[in-house]
């Protein structure tokens, strides 16, 4: 990875777009990680004030290499979206461009469908933002 | 790759314990959670299978304090040294800002040290990266063992067969009671923090 630059505003303004999109639309906590598990941002409230976001990072980047390796199997290069649901709480990844990835958390008062749909639009802003393709 | 936090003024640097199964990367880890205050260290996540052996990565996140305003904090990663799980090292050293290489002292395992740096060698070469412009720190673990009757490697062996030529810093250690962990850690968190900040925080503009 070459070095990647984001500067005060261009973050604010990622951090702005996540809080109007995903935030406002229920999600608990939004990260965005690189894929060497490094916590480029973090949006919305620590979740029951106790979530360790440096080990949700390097897990994040660990899951998504794992998954990659079954996506091989069935002839894919990777997922680009992984869904894991809890009792109470799910976690939603969405890769974003080649080096990062989006992490949204939300409660089982929010559904799966409006998560997918913000986070779709949500990408689309973030890839001019940061200047990625997606 | 370093991540440096201008609004948080802060910098993190990757350093990765790299080495052959079972020489005492995770019990570097261990020990350095154990010895360290709360308020300097974070939560150590490590995931392993039933035997104990480090299936996916360890992963302990501690702070080193202030340079040139910038609060540096360190995560400290450890690889799966069997064979098998190439990929997944290849997934932890993404990134790597330092590396210590644990050697195994027990001359049986003489072959898998060198082994273990010709794989770290390859898996930095698939990322267009080499061994000489990464900060990296050697220790020899289970030295407490030379005095038993097992037979060990003697340090001209161990210099000769992972820092020929290289001149790089080498530590006699015994991870499980302690000894030369923190020297090892301090010398690679030295190098690594002034690597970085040379590179990303005091470097001049090119003309």
């Amino acid at each position: 990875m070459s070095d990647f630059v984001l500067t005060i505003p261009v973050l604010e303004e990622t951090r702005r777009e996540i809080e109007s999109r995903l935030i406002d639309a229920g999600a608990h906590t939004v990260l965005i990680v690189d894929q060497a598990g490094n916590i480029i941002t973090n949006c919305g409230k620590a979740h029951n004030g106790i979530l360790d976001f440096t080990s949700l990072a390097a897990l994040t980047a660990a899951n998504f290499a794992a998954t990659s390796q079954i996506a091989r199997l069935i002839g894919e290069d990777d997922f680009s979206l992984l869904f894991h649901k809890g009792k109470k709480d799910s976690i939603h990844f969405a890769r974003l461009g080649d080096e990062f990835i989006l992490v949204t958390i939300f409660g089982d008062d929010v559904s799966l469908g409006i998560i997918r749909l913000k986070v779709s639009e949500l990408m689309h802003r973030l890839s001019s933002i940061l200047g990625i393709s997606v | 790759m370093a991540l440096i936090d201008l609004s948080k003024k802060e910098v993190h640097c990757k350093i990765v314990y790299y080495g052959p199964g079972r020489c005492g990367k995770t019990t570097n880890l261990v020990y350095i959670y154990n010895a360290m205050n709360e308020r300097t260290r974070g939560k150590m996540l490590t995931i392993e299978t039933k035997g104990d052996r480090t299936l996916f990565f360890d992963l302990l996140p501690i702070n080193l304090g202030k340079v040139a305003g910038f609060d540096i904090r360190i995560q400290l990663y450890t690889v799966p040294g069997q064979s098998i799980y190439e990929s997944t090292r290849k997934l932890v050293l993404k990134g790597v800002d330092g590396i210590v290489f644990v050697a195994d002292s027990l001359k049986i395992r003489q072959r898998k040290n060198i082994d273990s740096l010709l794989d770290l060698t390859q898996n930095l070469r698939e990322q267009n990266r080499t061994l000489s412009e990464i900060p990296l720190v050697l220790q020899y673990n289970k030295r407490d063992l030379v005095s038993s009757p097992i037979p060990t490697l003697g340090i001209e062996e161990l210099e000769r067969d992972l820092n020929n030529g290289r001149h790089l810093a080498f530590f006699e250690a015994a991870a499980t009671k302690g000894t030369g962990v923190f020297e090892t850690l301090k010398e690679i968190s030295k190098q690594t923090v002034r690597h970085v900040a040379d590179k990303h925080l005091f470097a001049k503009p090119s003309a």
